[in-house]
């Protein structure tokens, strides 16, 4: 027992209303799935049951894009760009006003802590219909005569379940599509209170629409001939089977996917700051990132020092109860996931390399992992170049700069990298060199909607977010 | 330059030469890394028992402080009551760190404590002519020879932040020393000398990195963030420098240094922000009077207040705490 406990500080889950059943959002309206299946999304903190969510079949997801290609001819297309934009500018201000509302659903659908949801997934989310509402009567200083692409599928991830949602439809409504979204099927809670929103903002019937379902569900919508375009944030693997169901059609995607993010610390950086950095980079959203820094190369006469430092400041990390405003590392969204993590780990320590973990206590129930760090990790062990979306750290090392790169490059993936240097010039010639589609400096995990985001090779197609967000759903018009 | 040779341990620092190549190898600190991990502490929520804790552990911290031109007897009297029963109404509440004052008001103090029961709360000297230091090393060694003959247990020294950012830290180090050795010698060890860096006035983090080696390496056995009389003071970023390098100077050379960070700590909101920044930086251990201090004036009432409000669960008015 330390001196200094911090007692429980649990956020109240009094202010979200809770229903025990969630239907389909198809043309404006909550209505029964006619598959008449539903299926059970659970809080991984506990792995009790949060709510029961309608199965959107063949028949389901018909109607949500005829409803979506009816409100783009009838309504949506004809509206005045400015008027497109007071929409989202209303949905930003009642996701605001909800916020607190919303990071209580996040954080007990997807076991993420109230502080991230709280500080990070909400605030941003809002932020993105901001920026975009603002973009939408802009869009000639984006392409000439722009055009919507029309009905647009959107299928995301379950790491960032609001944020990702946002990611999504923000931009697609400020250029002039129509949506029917899918959300994953172990989150889709916060998505149904966005369909209450889209109602409450009096958003035109049919302008989003949102479907629940399984992986089956997502296939079945991506493959509706009256989808124009595909945007999808995932698993590589997912992302090649769109890529391959969508070849003998007209349909255009975007797909964000995959990374192994290479963080390369250098000697000369400031050596506290790049520790709260890796910290960041991996155990941010018990590592359910895509753009996570799951690889730190480490210039080898600091390695010693550096992953000392490290162990000692991941003792802290506060794993438990993500209601709990003082945790800093909550529950693994699922069991799948953890089995997933678990299997890699193994891998780890089989191929050879040493594995440190936090004495951290976990919680009895739910799904958890402590934070994981893997020291001697060599290119070709799995845990260096396979995604474990984990709290899991490997750490490799370099002794030049250019072996540096040659070792972060040395990817199928190329979303992100991070550069830890005191030395302007020498951030300058890294990120100049490295592969990958967002660089921070110094900085990790940092988001904001006017930066585009995407990866290099197979981390996926396109970016969101910023101008060049904008891009990926319009078509330049005659 | 005179090596302290405080420790086997600690590295002797031989010529301003050897000082600058050791301050060389520090890493640098990155102003926003450092600013947002401040911040990110800050979101702590402390609350029942470990807020009543921090509560206590914070008054048994303080350095109840007056350091004004109009201090008179009276007054010192009134605060060292303050010191030894900060809340007359009730007798579990610790006495605070130490009563800090000027120097010729520091056998007023020593004697008014002694009289009233608070023999075991050492007064603190601000000597080295607090608060600009600017003043000949004759008149700072005579006001710390001074400060200790009049009974002070703790002697507060600012240094020379002119010759610090004029890259004249060889004189910095040596004004440090000198000032350790003549309290050693006229105190036999007992008393201890915490060094103020004035971090509102060396302005960088990378600076006051800097300076917090340079004052453990001459021997402070507290580094302290500022006077109280400069604007930014005790800034949680500051301090989480400073908890920073306390921490690996224990770590590498096995001595332990104190922290005070002193000026605008005035609600415990302030004050449990710095046990937070404490606990989850240099770690539990510096959670001890003996390595922790708060210079404050004000913080102590409000503290009191919380207590209040903790055990009888309503705010009372200003008025059930004491002004002194």
């Amino acid at each position: 027992m330390s001196k200094f406990e911090y007692a429980n500080a649990p956020e109240s889950s009094a202010i979200l209303n809770l229903q025990s059943r969630y239907q389909l959002f198809i043309n404006g309206k909550f209505v029964a799935p006619k598959s008449g299946k539903y299926f059970k999304s659970i809080n991984p903190a506990t792995a009790k049951e949060l709510a029961e969510f309608a199965y959107a079949n063949n028949s389901d997801i018909d109607l949500a894009v005829k409803s979506a290609r009816t409100a783009l001819t009838k309504v949506w297309s004809k509206l005045p760009a400015a008027e497109r934009g007071k929409y989202l500018f209303r949905i930003a201000r009642i996701l605001q006003e909800r916020a607190r509302e919303f990071a209580v659903a996040e954080t007990l659908d997807n076991g993420k802590p109230i502080r991230e949801s709280r500080d990070t997934d909400i605030p941003l989310a809002a932020q993105h219909f901001f920026y975009h509402g603002g973009w939408a009567d802009k869009l000639d200083f984006v392409v000439k005569n722009p055009k919507p692409y029309g009905v647009v599928a959107q299928i995301i991830p379950w790491n960032f379940p609001l944020l990702m949602l946002a990611w999504k439809i923000a931009p697609a409504l400020a250029t002039g599509n129509t949506v029917v979204l899918k959300p994953a099927e172990t989150t889709p809670l916060t998505a149904m209170l966005f369909a209450q929103v889209c109602q409450q903002a009096g958003l035109p019937d049919g302008v989003v629409n949102i479907i629940t379902g399984d992986g089956a569900t997502g296939a079945n919508l991506v493959k509706h001939p009256g989808v124009n375009k595909i945007a999808f944030t995932g698993s590589t693997e997912v992302g090649k089977a769109i890529a391959r169901s969508i070849a003998d059609s007209d349909k255009v995607a975007t797909l964000e996917l995959g990374g192994k993010a290479a963080n390369i610390v250098f000697n000369d950086a400031a050596i506290d700051e790049t520790v709260e950095g890796i910290v960041n980079g991996i155990f941010f959203n018990q590592g359910h990132v895509c753009c996570a820094g799951s690889r730190l190369l480490v210039q080898e006469d600091i390695a010693n020092e550096l992953v000392l430092k490290l162990q000692r400041r991941v003792s802290l990390i506060r794993v438990g109860d993500p209601m709990d405003k003082n945790t800093d590392m909550g529950a693994i969204n699922s069991a799948a996931q953890l089995q997933k993590i678990n299997e890699l780990v193994e891998s780890g320590n089989k191929e050879g390399a040493q594995m440190w973990q936090s004495d951290c206590k976990l919680p009895t129930n739910g799904y958890w992992f402590a934070p994981t760090i893997f020291t001697g990790v060599s290119q070709s062990h799995r845990i260096a170049r396979e995604e474990i979306f984990g709290p899991v750290l490997s750490v490799l090392t370099f002794r030049t700069p250019q072996e540096a790169i040659e070792k972060a490059n040395n990817t199928q993936y190329g979303l992100s990298a991070g550069v830890w240097s005191d030395k302007g010039s020498k951030i300058m010639w890294t990120a100049k060199h490295l592969k990958a589609g967002v660089i921070w400096a110094n900085t990790f995990n940092k988001f904001d909607a006017a930066s585009p985001f995407g990866g290099y090779k197979e981390s996926g197609w396109g970016r969101e977010g910023g101008k060049h967000g904008l891009l990926a759903y319009l078509k330049a018009g005659k | 330059m005179i090596s302290p040779g405080i420790s086997q341990n600690v590295p002797k620092i031989n010529s301003e030469q050897e000082l600058r190549n050791f301050l060389k190898t520090l890493s640098p600190v990155d102003q926003v890394g450092a600013q947002a991990r401040a911040a990110m502490l800050a979101t702590r929520s402390i609350k029942t028992t470990s807020k009543l804790w921090a509560i206590d552990t914070a008054i048994s911290m303080v350095d109840l402080t007056t350091l004004e031109g109009a201090d008179t007897p009276g007054k010192i009297k009134t605060l060292c009551a303050k010191a030894v029963r900060p809340d007359p109404t009730d007798s579990s509440v610790p006495h605070v760190g130490a009563v800090c004052v000027y120097n010729d008001l520091v056998a007023i103090a020593r004697k008014e404590l002694d009289a009233i029961g608070g023999s075991d709360v050492p007064v603190a000297a601000v000597a080295t002519a607090f608060p600009s230091g600017r003043a000949s090393m004759k008149v700072k060694l005579a006001d710390t020879k001074d400060a200790i003959e009049s009974g002070a247990t703790e002697i507060d020294m600012v240094i020379d932040r002119g010759a610090f950012l004029s890259g004249n830290i060889g004189l910095v180090f040596d004004e440090i020393v000198e000032i350790k050795a003549t309290i050693n010698e006229l105190s036999g060890g007992r008393a201890h000398l915490k060094v103020i860096l004035e971090t509102g006035e060396l302005v960088t983090y990378d600076n006051v990195r800097k300076a917090s080696y340079l004052a453990m390496l001459a021997g402070a056995d507290f580094i302290k963030t500022s006077t109280g009389k400069v604007n930014p003071a005790a800034t949680a970023p500051v301090v989480l420098v400073m908890l920073e390098a306390v921490r690996d100077f224990c770590h590498d050379y096995g001595r332990m240094i104190g922290v005070k960070p002193a000026g605008g700590i005035r609600t415990t909101k302030d004050a449990i922000k710095q046990l937070v920044l404490v606990n989850e930086t240099a770690g539990e251990k510096w959670l001890d009077p003996k390595y922790f201090r708060i210079g404050a004036s004000s913080l102590l009432n409000d503290l009191l207040m919380q207590r209040m409000k903790m055990k009888n669960g309503y705010y009372s008015s200003a008025n059930y705490v004491t002004i002194d």
